[in-house]
């Protein structure tokens, strides 16, 4: 029975393919809707996210804003290092100057810093060395340059053993870094070099060798405990002063940004699912067209034995028919739509259609073909069939 | 096995009061060929209304087969009509979307048989009406009498106890409503039970059995 219903309907479809069309692009134009921008919205979402992700969800930074007259020290820092929840500690501090080697010269942003920076930002080594505690206590002129750089001012990414000019004194290069693709890179405009922490200091009118900024990374993945056990004991350094420092977690940048990346999905989503609505009060609109004027039909089919139940589901499956078609075709042009966006807009991210979208608009469609079309159904089933067979259209 | 026992059947348009059947009795035996003739608001609708179980009597009883049709539910009288009646129409009243072949497996979908058996006894029933060579047209592709032959065959089809029509030579030429009352002689001689339903006396007189219907009250012609 239900096979040839489907088959009806199919039948009673072909046999109005314009108006099915017509019926059908509600619904179409509903379902690509929701597909493309949820997908868009979670496409992007997830773009943010890795570029978060690489930014190092894994530390914590602290910015000393008011040291109350008692300076952070270099050598405090191992103290943080002790507590069991906090893995390491790196004190940095920026300065913005010319790097120079030969004719070549470019703005750089130089970061004092010591090892542990390298292991808490994730940095990865393509040749040489990163900063030893020798040079930070020895405040020795070595400098560790990242990648692009290189190749800007040497032409080769081979510099190990160069000197590179930075305010005009000589740095000898030790080792060369991968350039890491995050959007921190846009705050640290030209080329990026790491120098040890105290070095910094010296060649510096402004900076203290006092620690304002440091990042920390847990010993474990528990990012919160770390956080606690910092907060605690920096209100212990600076005498419970709420105002001394400001915390900032980074692994929660990327869970705000998920949950506003959701949120905006499910808001995108509601927006098209009114669409998808008013697509079926359209498919509402003309089954009942299509039940009027097939009254004779059905009085037809009722003098011939059908019961109230098959009208009813010949009428309640053609709706949804319409409704599925309507899907798949919506479904079938979103990934079309995605793939053209991917086409013009890949070097940003890459669009992807969401397979729980694809699921959830087949799911609406179901919905909708039987909330709309059961009022035509019934109205169908409900005709009486001596009415309906005298019925002239 | 159609039986009706002063059957009354009455409408109310507006104020008004029509007893479209007033106290009409009537007796068909298995195996008959009936032509009920009237003028038209005789009642003649009405009854082939409460015959074909479309409809049901205000007061009186019929019975089909032995069995008392009453104010049964909607779904009770179609599954009836399903089994027990063949309807024909005047106009035919072939599905204009569906091939001869559809059009006559329709109320056997509605009976839930196999695939199979429907497939066997649409073969069947087209190759009864010559029609086998049409199958697989529309009725718009078919002339008249091929459609009502069509219309025969689903009538047919359901092996219902009895053939109920309404007119079916009204929409056709007088060649070919001869050609549909040769056919229904043949189904006669086969066995079948014919009712039809007729304004036309030289219709009528083709029928071994007349009956006329007048003011709701049913009589026998000599």
């Amino acid at each position: 029975m239900l096979w040839q219903c489907i088959k009806m309907a199919m039948k009673a479809i072909a046999a109005n393919r314009m108006r099915a069309f017509l019926t059908m692009l509600g619904i179409i134009v509903g379902v690509l809707a929701l597909v493309v921008l949820v997908s868009l919205v979670t496409s992007a979402g997830d773009a943010v996210t890795e570029q978060v992700e690489g930014l190092g969800t894994d530390q914590i930074r602290i910015t000393i804003t008011d040291d109350g007259g008692r300076p952070l020290r270099l050598d405090e820092l191992s103290s943080f290092t002790a507590h069991a929840d906090i893995g390491e500690v790196a004190p940095i501090n920026q300065i913005s100057t010319t790097a120079r080697f030969g004719d070549e010269s470019g703005q750089a942003t130089v970061t004092g810093t010591t090892p542990s920076y390298a292991d808490i930002s994730n940095l990865e080594l393509i040749s040489g060395r990163f900063l030893r505690t020798s040079d930070v206590t020895n405040n020795t002129h070595v400098a560790v340059i990242a990648e692009s750089a290189a190749e800007e001012l040497f032409g080769t990414p081979n510099v190990v053993g160069a000197e590179i000019l930075l305010e005009g004194r000589p740095f000898l290069i030790v080792g060369v870094l991968a350039d890491q693709e995050t959007f921190i890179s846009l705050f640290m405009p030209g080329y990026t070099v790491y120098i040890p922490y105290t070095t910094a200091v010296r060649m510096s009118d402004t900076l203290s060798s006092a620690v304002t900024t440091m990042l920390v990374s847990a010993s474990g993945t528990d990012m919160y405990a770390a956080e606690v056990a910092i907060d605690e004991m920096l209100l212990n350094r600076f005498r419970r002063d709420e105002d001394a420092f400001d915390l900032f977690n980074q692994a929660l940048v990327g869970e705000v940004m998920s949950e506003i990346t959701n949120l905006l999905a499910i808001l995108m989503g509601g927006v098209a699912v009114i669409s998808l609505v008013v697509g079926g009060i359209g498919i509402m609109n003309i089954m009942m067209v299509s039940v009027t004027e097939r009254t004779k039909e059905i009085g037809v089919r009722k003098a011939i034995g059908a019961s109230r139940r098959s009208i009813m589901l010949q009428f309640l499956i053609e709706a949804l028919t319409i409704c599925l078609i309507g899907c798949l075709i919506g479904v079938a042009a979103s990934w079309i739509v995605l793939q053209v966006a991917t086409a013009l807009f890949g070097h940003l991210m890459s669009f992807h259609l969401s397979p729980g979208v694809v699921i959830l608009s087949i799911v609406f469609s179901i919905f909708i073909g039987l909330i709309f079309g059961l009022s035509p159904a019934n109205q169908a089933a409900r005709k009486k069939p001596i009415e309906a067979l005298r019925y002239e259209g | 096995m159609i039986t009706l026992e002063q059957v009354t059947k009455i409408y109310r348009i507006g104020d008004e009061e029509v007893r479209a059947l007033d106290g009409a009795s009537l007796r068909i035996a298995q195996g008959e060929f009936v032509a009920i003739i009237g003028p038209s608001g005789s009642g003649k609708s009405t009854l082939m209304n409460i015959v074909g179980c479309l409809d049901t009597a205000d007061s009186g009883v019929y019975e089909l087969d032995g069995q008392r049709i009453e104010r049964y539910s909607e779904d009770e009288l179609a599954r009836i009509r399903n089994h027990k009646i063949g309807f024909i129409f005047q106009n035919f009243n072939l599905l204009s979307r569906m091939t001869a072949e559809e059009n006559v497996e329709l109320p056997l979908i509605y009976q839930r048989l196999s695939m199979r058996a429907r497939r066997q006894r649409v073969a069947e029933m087209l190759d009864l009406v010559e029609l086998s060579d049409r199958k697989s047209h529309k009725p718009t592709e078919l002339s008249g009498g091929q459609q009502q032959r069509v219309a025969i065959a689903r009538a047919l089809a359901a092996k219902p106890s009895l053939l109920l029509a309404d007119e079916p030579t009204g929409n056709l030429d007088s060649r070919t409503g001869k050609e549909i009352m040769s056919l229904f002689h043949r189904l006669h001689a086969e066995g079948n039970t014919i009712v039809v339903i007729t304004h036309d006396q030289s219709v009528a007189d083709q029928a071994p059995r007349r009956i006329r219907i007048l003011d709701g009250r049913v009589q026998e012609v000599a």
